[in-house]
């Protein structure tokens, strides 16, 4: 048989494989694609033989030739068949080879679900794997549909290996099969807390990942995400999450508040660049988020941009594009703290790096003010001067042009410079913007009614120099500003000096060489010139100006009749006409001009682009419908819809249409008359806007003399110079008059007091030039507000905007194929088939249903609630008697999604208890207030109320809190139910009036329980021990050994500046603190952060620990230096962390099914505790343990419950407590006797405390 | 997300191609084209982000690169990406080349661009960035490898005999092409654990 083998090897061991293909390309260079097309012929015989080892060999060299741009489509079903090999080897050729070319496209694809499923469920993880890997990158709808539950499956997978590729392919299922999201979501976020990082550092990807497409579905996650935040010491899912944050912030902004204090003290404390930049980043994107009325931020904002200097001044260049690009987000709402740094901003300018340049450029943009928008366009001017490629000197163009026109051109202090650059562009070789430069000129030209005579005259010697522009190259699209220059010449001639000459110009010959659109322009914009230069020979008793002129028009035009532009032929040929026309007339001596001048009369107004789309539709306007009846297709089918629909029908449509009455037509005719009479757009019988012109204060608008010694128009000397020594000499003269002013001001008010000195010129002192009154852009009456949002309907992601806080419906659950036995039952099933008492069932269920009453009952608030209420009263009763099963069924659908609208108040809760800084508070302590209210008691009413459930949902963060009022609201909800639901109704939806319902009740509130306690303190500082809740087991790697994560949370209770904290433990046999990679066994840690006055912050030290059943002691020392500002001192502070054997033990929820196995294994042994004299209520006494000792409730009934931890080591603890009349017994079971012995001592010492 | 991940030499031959969307072959190489034209171009000295070409993604996207001797490394990434992240994962990547062909260079990447796949599968999948601590990529590198040589088994002897009598007579196969000194970091940049 072996020997069998070897032949086969043998006989295709001359087989080209990659190597040799690879080599026989690189040999034949010269004709490189005949050999590949040989080597093809090659594969393809390959491909039809037999042996699978011959076939994935082929399959790798595709794979290959597909990198080099060959389609290789063709053997899919070939690669198919590889991936279907047994041997590992093989189907990992076959894997790469289908990643690399199956898309959505290829059929193949559907022959391959079965495989995959297979390979999914492979025993060996690398089959697994790689099938993983594979269908990441090919994975179609269909096939995400079949297999979303395998993955799903693959979630919980022994092997994290598996686990954390499971979980990012989630990702890419949810966009190919948006139903997923939903069913997958539970399992997706518990896997945030996945003991693995990999794992947690996927699901925190994927998470992200789905929330910066639709961020508002993930808020409730914030808590979760905030723990990880502050937990989490990998800095790729620290800068994932604190980009998500940045993402959420602006649709929460209290999780801005809350979030600014632990980012600040990130950029305090790392020392990873990438992390420091994502910080700022969303600090940045916090403020602002948060309105600008908050002084207390602006600490912050000082804090990110000098960090942002800091990178800009890097030699660095990666750093220095990275700063640019986060100050260019301050700079919108934070104009003035980046413009102290122009300086920085404009050396970057001169970088020698593109893309910092252009990073600079987007920063000058916010940059520019009446003071310095001349000077630095002038410094941009010189740069395009010199720029050598295209793009950078297009982009320059662009930008100038932008940072002129911002605004409404609201920093253009004189209009004369700002025409003068964008002639001045016109000299631009080979840019693509000059329609850009176009449009600037006809705006400005518009809308500043000042300027035009001005711009004309400039446009005049554009046109008179067209040559220059046009240069030699047809495709120059520069040209396009003569498309400007042509209509300014022509709308505004009244301005031109001399207008014959410039229609000399406009039909030149080599008018015709220019585009289409251009000339007709031309044409049109003549015959406007002919007009005014018709006007101004008027009168003069000598006709032979005016006459010479038709004559020029009628020898010229003809050129533009024979254009082959239809626009162009059309307009010369009838402007050709009434030349021809008015000549005849001049030689009659008939007088013309004003009749000529009539043809162009009215002004155009600038309109909004957005205008027409904003035009309102009339009321009773329906553009859909067919104004006459529609055209049947054929008769024969128009017969057969008449039969079909009925007669009356049709009338009546009919009907509408015939019924107005000449008393409605009048009305509408007068309305019609109004609305155009309102109207902008529609051109009225009478020439009113003629008025213009002759409108009010433009005559008395002064117009700058222009000193005219400097030659306007010789071309290639740069104009806008002379602007800038003219403005400054004008501000000059204003400073001095103004200081005589002041100065005559203050000799009057020295009596009265001493005024302030005006420091530096200020922003506001800058009188502009010119007396420009900007037309606005027209927009028609009552335009609709702006509301088109204009999101792509093809985004993928749009799909999954999906409310993941619905509970699920037994519909949205994933396929599952039955004939499959599940390797794993998922814990929303687990939930399902749970044995839990039929009593506890039949409440929840009941509240559900008088949650949905309460909502409905929102809805419809009318006088006829009373009414209703009874009647639902009776209808709940008889719920109540209903039988079981109706119940159950109900709530199966309900207990099968997670309990996420409790989740949404959650996070309110959370919000609402961070820090808000006092000034914040004070502004919105009214609102707020309520809000805290509201959702507090929203958060109470809606929790479902079964213990079990919030275990594996629990956050970390919120643990307390949230246990604390699931307790609560149990309680409530019982005595409400009994006596006044109603007010239950009213405060679910979180009305104010139901505010003081919902919270005041007789039960009084649990006792706020804190994880911290006081580990050690002196006047300098306070050192606050959590209790290790952060256990990491990580026995796989080391065998009898395990970690233990100790948050200590350093508070500074002096004036004084703590640094240099070392933190130090005497190590004792079973307990040592892990110390970094080579210090030794006495070393101190160094604390990572300094503490200002005041501040207080978390540091954790990892102590591995090999036995678990004892409690451990451990005496240590904190050593810091005490900086004020005279001295400095070395302090020392002494203390004892306790590790008591609670804090070895986990969370973990467990299913009663699985409970029930253990305690019946009998692998356990018991013990047992009595606490007499316990007089708090039981679910009191339950949330204590569970918080205190880490433990979770399996089952509730009554007064007696069932609770599991498990230890760090995998030692499981089940409890059985059980109270009547002040007496509580513990019955306890756990594998290690002395661990649990130690763990009954700790709960007993817990009560006794109390 | 990654949308893509390039390397080709400094003649723009491609010598790994990654599209995590589906391209056709040709615009595929249009892609690699345009993007070795616009990295190419850059000095050494500076910044290695780059606003993204016309064909793959437009504005959101960035390509970010690093050369090493001959080869350019580059990730076409969206916005939701660290920067200065995806710069160490491309160093991380390289890296683990080195230390997977034991002192990389060209040439590895040339004759075994199946192992580069897969050692770049085990660190960015689907566009997502699977692992960044090098061990455990290497490790998993290892252990494929591993299963390949035990199922090779002996029938696989043969082949490696004859392709080591290929090897043999390649003078002119150029040793020197090393990818150079990897080393290269970003100041202040911690690495990623």
């Amino acid at each position: 048989m072996a020997l069998k083998i070897v032949k086969g090897s043998i006989d295709r061991m001359f087989d080209k494989n990659l190597q040799d293909l690879v080599r026989g390309i690189r040999n034949h260079k010269e004709d490189e694609a005949k050999y590949i097309s040989t080597c093809i012929d090659e594969i393809k015989q390959e491909l039809k033989q037999d042996n699978i080892a011959v076939k994935a060999n082929a399959v790798c060299k595709l794979t290959y030739l597909q990198m080099l741009g060959y389609d290789v489509s063709w053997a899919a079903f070939n690669i198919v068949e590889v991936m279907s090999s047994s041997k590992f080897t093989y189907k990992r050729i076959g894997y790469l080879a289908a990643s690399q070319c199956f898309h959505e496209g290829t059929d193949v694809i559907m022959l391959t679900t079965n495989q995959i499923r297979k390979d999914l469920s492979s025993p060996h993880q690398y089959d697994t794997g790689v099938a993983l890997t594979g269908l990441s990158c090919f994975v179609t709808p269909d096939l995400a549909r079949d297999l979303a539950n395998d993955i799903m499956t693959l979630m919980s997978h022994t092997k994290p290996y598996i686990r954390k590729k499971a979980v990012l392919i989630m990702y890419k299922v949810f966009l190919k099969y948006p139903e997923s999201l939903r069913p997958a979501f539970p399992r997706l976020k518990e896997k945030l807390e996945d003991p693995d990082p990999g794992v947690q550092s996927a699901a925190v990807n994927v998470i992200c990942e789905l929330a910066r497409r639709n961020p508002k579905n993930y808020l409730s996650l914030a808590p979760l995400f905030f723990k990880l935040m502050t937990s989490s010491t990998n800095n790729w899912v620290l800068i994932k999450i604190i980009k998500l944050f940045g993402a959420l912030t602006p649709l929460e902004p209290r999780l801005g508040k809350k979030m600014i204090e632990p980012l600040t003290n990130l950029i305090h404390s790392t020392s990873a660049m990438s992390l420091l930049y994502e910080c700022v980043n969303t600090v940045i994107a916090v403020l602002i988020s948060l309105s600008s009325g908050m002084p207390n931020h602006s600490a912050s904002i000082q804090l990110c941009v000098q960090k942002l200097r800091i990178l800009i001044e890097d030699s660095d260049q990666n750093l220095k594009y990275l700063g640019l690009l986060a100050m260019s987000k301050i700079l919108k709402t934070h104009p003035k703290s980046v413009q102290s740094h122009k300086d920085l901003i404009l050396q970057c300018l001169d970088d020698k790096d593109e893309s910092i340049r252009l990073r600079a450029l987007d920063l000058l943009y916010g940059m520019v003010s009446k003071k310095n928008l001349m000077e630095i366009v002038k410094k941009l001017m010189l740069h395009v001067d010199k720029a050598e490629g295209t793009t950078y000197r297009d982009e320059l163009l662009t930008k100038i042009i932008d940072i002129c026109s911002q605004s409404n051109y609201q920093y253009i202090t004189n209009f004369e410079w700002y025409i003068s650059i964008l002639v001045e562009l016109t000299r631009l070789e080979g840019t693509r913007h000059g329609h850009l430069i176009a449009s600037q000129m006809l705006d400005v030209a518009i809308r500043v009614k000042a300027i035009r005579g001005f711009a004309v005259a400039q446009m005049a010697t554009l046109l008179d120099n067209a040559h220059l522009l046009t240069g030699n190259t047809q495709r120059n699209g520069i040209c396009e500003v003569l498309y400007a220059a042509a209509w300014i010449c022509g709308e505004f001639s009244e301005h031109l000096e001399e207008p014959m000459q410039t229609l000399e110009a406009m039909l030149r010959p080599k008018v015709a060489t220019l585009p289409g659109h251009i000339q007709a322009v031309y044409v049109q914009n003549a015959a406007k010139l002919f007009a005014t230069v018709l006007r101004k020979h008027e009168g003069e008793t000598d006709s032979q100006a005016a006459q010479e002129t038709s004559q020029l028009l009628i020898d010229r035009l003809p050129l533009f009749v024979q254009s082959a532009n239809l626009e162009v032929q059309e307009r010369a040929s009838c402007i050709l006409q009434l030349v021809k026309y008015i000549q005849k007339l001049q030689q009659k001596n008939v007088e013309v001009a004003e009749e000529v001048t009539a043809l162009f009369a009215g002004e155009l107004n600038p309109v909004a682009p957005k205008a027409q789309k904003k035009v309102p539709i009339p009321e009773g306007l329906d553009l859909d419908a067919w104004i006459n009846e529609p055209p049947s297709e054929s008769e024969s089918e128009d017969e057969k819809p008449k039969a079909v629909f009925t007669k009356e029908e049709h009338k009546h449509s009919r009907s509408r249409h015939t019924e107005v009455d000449e008393k409605e037509l009048a009305r509408r005719r007068e309305a019609r008359k109004q609305e155009q009479a309102n109207n902008p757009f529609y051109i009225k019988a009478s020439p009113s806007s003629q008025k213009v012109y002759d409108a009010p204060g433009v005559e008395h608008i002064p117009v700058v003399q222009i000193d005219l010694s400097v030659p306007l128009k010789v071309p290639g000397v740069p104009m806008s110079d002379q602007y800038l020594k003219l403005e400054e000499e004008r501000r000059q003269k204003d400073k001095a008059e103004r200081k005589k002013k002041e100065k005559k001001k203050k000799r009057e008010k020295r009596g009265k007091g001493r005024k302030a000195d005006s420091g530096p010129e200020s922003e506001e002192d800058i009188r502009p030039a010119h007396q420009v009154d900007i037309v606005t852009e027209e927009m028609p009456e009552n335009a609709l507000p702006s509301d088109d949002d204009d999101k792509d309907p093809n985004d993928p992601h749009k799909a999954l905007d999906i409310d993941l806080d619905k509970p699920l419906a037994d519909s949205e659950k994933l396929p599952v194929r039955t004939h499959r036995p599940e390797v794993l039952k998922s814990p929303a099933e687990d939930r399902v088939h749970e044995s839990i008492p039929q009593e506890t069932k039949k409440r929840s269920g009941k509240e559900k249903k008088e949650k949905k009453k309460g909502k409905e009952k929102d809805r419809k608030r009318s006088k006829e609630e009373k009414k209703k209420k009874k009647h639902k009263e009776v209808e709940e009763e008889l719920l109540e008697s209903q039988p079981e099963e109706a119940v159950q069924s109900e709530e199966t659908k309900e207990a099968a999604a997670p309990p996420t609208s409790a989740e949404a108040s959650d996070l309110d809760f959370w919000l609402c208890s961070a820090p808000v800084p006092p000034a914040a508070q004070e502004e919105t302590a009214p609102s707020s207030a309520a809000a805290v209210d509201t959702s507090s008691a929203a958060a109470l009413e809606s929790e479902p109320d079964e213990p079990k459930d919030a275990e594996p949902e629990d956050t970390k963060s919120s643990k307390h809190k949230k246990k604390k009022q699931k307790k609560e609201k149990e309680e409530k909800e019982k005595k409400k139910k009994k006596r006044h639901h109603h007010h239950h109704h009213h405060s679910d939806a979180g009305g104010e009036d139901s505010v003081q319902n919902g919270t005041v009740e007789e039960e009084e509130p649990l006792p706020p329980m804190s994880n911290y306690s006081l580990l050690a303190e002196n006047s300098y500082i306070k050192m606050m021990k959590e209790d290790a809740d952060q256990v990491y087991d990580i026995q796989g790697n080391h065998q009898d050994e395990s970690k233990v994560v100790v948050s200590v949370i350093f508070e500074n209770k002096s004036d004084s500046f703590l640094k240099s904290m070392e933190f130090n433990v005497m190590d004792s046999l079973n307990s040592k603190l892990q110390r970094p990679e080579g210090a030794g066994p006495h070393d101190s840690l160094t604390v990572p952060f300094q503490l200002p006055p005041g501040v207080s912050n978390e540091a954790r030290f990892v102590f591995s620990v090999q036995s678990i059943v004892m409690p451990q002691k451990l005496k240590g020392t904190l050593t810091f230096i005490v900086k004020s500002d005279e001295s400095s001192t070395h302090e020392k502070l002494d203390f004892k962390l306790h590790f008591t054997c609670t804090s070895y033990l986990i969370t973990t929820p467990c299913y009663s099914d699985a409970y029930a196995k253990l305690l019946e294994s009998g692998d356990l042994k018991g013990s047992s505790l009595r606490l007499e004299g316990i007089s708090m209520p039981f679910h009191h006494l339950l949330a204590r343990i569970c918080f205190h000792h880490h433990f979770s409730v399996v089952e509730r009934i009554d007064s007696c419950a069932s609770m599991y931890s498990r230890s760090i080591q995998g030692h499981h603890v089940c409890l059985l407590v059980k109270t009547s009349d002040q007496t509580v017994s513990i019955d306890a079971k756990c594998d290690e006797p002395s661990l649990l012995g130690n763990v009954l001592d700790e709960i007993k010492q817990t009560f006794s405390k109390c | 997300m990654i949308k893509a991940i390039l390397i080709f030499n400094n003649h723009g031959k491609p010598r790994l191609s990654k599209f995590y969307e589906h391209y056709t072959e040709d615009t595929e190489q249009q892609i690699i084209r345009e993007t070795f034209h616009l990295v190419s171009k850059r000095d050494e000295n500076v910044c290695n982000f780059l606003e993204g070409g016309l064909l793959i993604g437009g504005s959101e996207n960035k390509l970010i690169y690093r050369h090493y001797a001959t080869l350019y490394f580059v990730f076409c990434v969206d916005s939701s990406e660290s920067e200065l992240g995806i710069l160490d994962l491309i160093q991380v990547f390289v890296e683990t080349l080195d230390k997977c062909f034991e002192n990389v260079c060209e040439l590895d990447l040339i004759f075994h661009m199946d192992k580069v796949h897969n050692i770049l599968a085990e660190m960015v999948m689907g566009g997502m960035v699977l692992e960044t601590n090098m061990s455990e990529i290497s490790t998993q590198a290892e252990a494929h490898s591993k299963m390949e040589k035990s199922e090779a088994g002996i029938a696989g002897a043969p082949a490696r005999a004859v392709s080591a009598v290929k090897n043999m007579n390649l003078p002119e196969m150029p040793k020197n092409i090393n990818i150079g000194d990897i080393s290269i970091k970003v100041p202040n940049l911690s690495s990623f654990k």
